[in-house]
């Protein structure tokens, strides 16, 4: 049994926040880097480029790459054979958060409630937590800040299998139209296939968080990953919805088991700083 | 692309009505920082018969709720917010207050767009998520009202050559239309 103290998790986690919020990830740079080349539209380059220099501008400055540095999305894989020692693991991870958007000088964004009074916490707690217990000895901790911009143009879909895969391009082509200029793309596109209502939208979640470098391991979801951002690269909505060829840096399509009469497709949109920090502990 | 023009804030009428869809422009002058919770409080006050806490004419409002600034920087992120949310509130600004001028991203509703048009009101877009380089081009900035609102509060900000481009013009031309409509490939 391998002892990991909340301490650790903490610091971690506040490492994190900061990491993700000014550093680009070099997939996500790369990715735009390589846009700047093949868009046709002059305007969409010129903000291809704009979006390239922020991103540097950032990260000379340590300096968070867009003001609103998200909801605190984090995927946490605990090994069953780790003992987290000297408090609760939630705790450590929200104290980690609050840390971070304080001492990093990041935008606190989190109302404790959404109806009625909608009162800042006023340090970004509580984080969204994802957690689950795997093999192993160690504590892989996944941080994605979500901005509400593009968070607020998700769907979530329950198709019947009879909607097949044309029912999905739709479904996918109807978010990404609806989201337009708001999600600021050029976007990445996170696809949840199957499992329950909720077990999609994680999936998609995971998938708009994922690196741009992968594709799905499967080589019939991973051909519709392209066919999906082909399609939507087809819209001219292009960067910043002004018009051009890169609507969508990247599609990704995550799948899970699901019920013999249900379909469901949830679209989770990330924006052009597709924010993620991974650690292993 | 067009020429990158240069103009100046707050608007005045002939540089409002000038401005057409497409144009790429750097600004320079003051603009007032607002975004949801400002706006509800100055239509409140508009209710009310008050003064509002800023004088909106020939003003240009942009919608943002900047990050924390670090020690030795003016401000921290500041990028545009999504100027839809403010679409409730635009319309009174601009016939009741005199607003001549916004920057934010995204569509707006057609009846934002019918005021702006009546009263010759552009609508420009900066580059969403390009906070840290935006905020390069902002050199002062000054909490007007609202204090109590944080990063939501009303404020002056004195910029230099901050970058946008008119998406809707005074006549409503459409740049998010011309310009998706160029690149579209689908039926």
């Amino acid at each position: 049994m391998r002892e990991i103290s909340v301490q650790h998790i903490s610091d971690a986690v506040r490492e994190l926040a900061i990491q993700a919020c000014c550093i680009l990830p070099q997939d996500v740079y790369a990715a735009l880097a390589k846009s700047q080349e093949s868009e046709p539209s002059p305007v969409g380059k010129s903000i291809l480029k704009q979006i390239v220099k922020n991103a540097d501008i950032a990260r000379t400055d340590a300096v968070p790459m867009c003001q609103d540095t998200g909801i605190t999305i984090i995927f946490a894989e605990v090994g069953q054979d780790v003992h987290i020692v000297g408090g609760s693991f939630e705790e450590a991870v929200n104290d980690g958060v609050r840390r971070g958007y304080s001492e990093g000088y990041l935008r606190k964004s989190m109302v404790a409630e959404p109806l009625f009074d909608r009162v800042n916490t006023k340090d970004n707690t509580p984080a969204m937590l994802h957690t689950r217990l795997v093999p192993g000895q160690h504590v892989r901790l996944r941080l994605a800040p979500k901005g509400a911009g593009s968070e607020n143009k998700s769907m979530l879909k329950m198709l019947i299998p009879a909607d097949g895969i044309e029912g999905v391009r739709k479904v996918v082509l109807e978010a990404v139209l609806a989201a337009g200029p708001n999600s600021c793309p050029p976007l990445v596109v996170g696809v949840g296939l199957g499992g329950s209502m909720e077990m999609a939208a994680l999936c998609a979640k995971k998938a708009a968080s994922r690196d741009l470098a992968s594709s799905n391991p499967d080589p019939r979801y991973a051909a519709f990953e392209e066919e999906l951002l082909e399609l939507i690269n087809k819209t001219g909505i292009g960067p910043q919805g002004l018009g051009g060829a890169t609507t969508a840096l990247k599609v990704h399509v995550e799948f899970c088991p699901t019920h013999i009469a249900s379909l469901p497709v949830a679209v989770n949109i990330n924006c052009h700083a597709a924010r993620h920090a991974e650690i292993l502990l | 692309m067009s020429e990158i023009k240069k103009i100046r804030a707050p608007f005045d009428e002939a540089t409002a009505r000038g401005l057409q869809a497409g144009q790429c422009v750097l600004i320079s002058g003051t603009i007032i920082a607002a975004r949801d919770a400002a706006h509800k409080k100055m239509i409140e006050a508009l209710d009310k018969g008050q003064a509002l806490p800023v004088d909106l004419h020939g003003a240009v409002i942009y919608y943002v709720g900047p990050s924390p600034s670090k020690p030795g920087f003016v401000i921290g992120s500041a990028g545009p917010t999504t100027a839809g949310r403010m679409d409730a509130y635009a319309p009174r600004l601009i016939r009741e207050a005199g607003l001549r001028g916004m920057i934010g991203k995204g569509y707006r509703k057609p009846e934002v767009v019918a005021a702006m048009q009546e009263y010759g009101v552009p609508y420009l877009a900066a580059v969403g998520g390009a906070g840290a380089l935006i905020a390069r081009c902002i050199k002062k900035y000054t909490v007007l009202a609202y204090a109590e609102l944080g990063a939501e509060a009303l404020a002056a900000m004195e910029v230099e050559d901050f970058p946008a481009i008119v998406v809707i013009d005074s006549k409503g031309n459409n740049y998010y239309e011309m310009g998706q409509a160029a690149y579209r490939q689908l039926a």
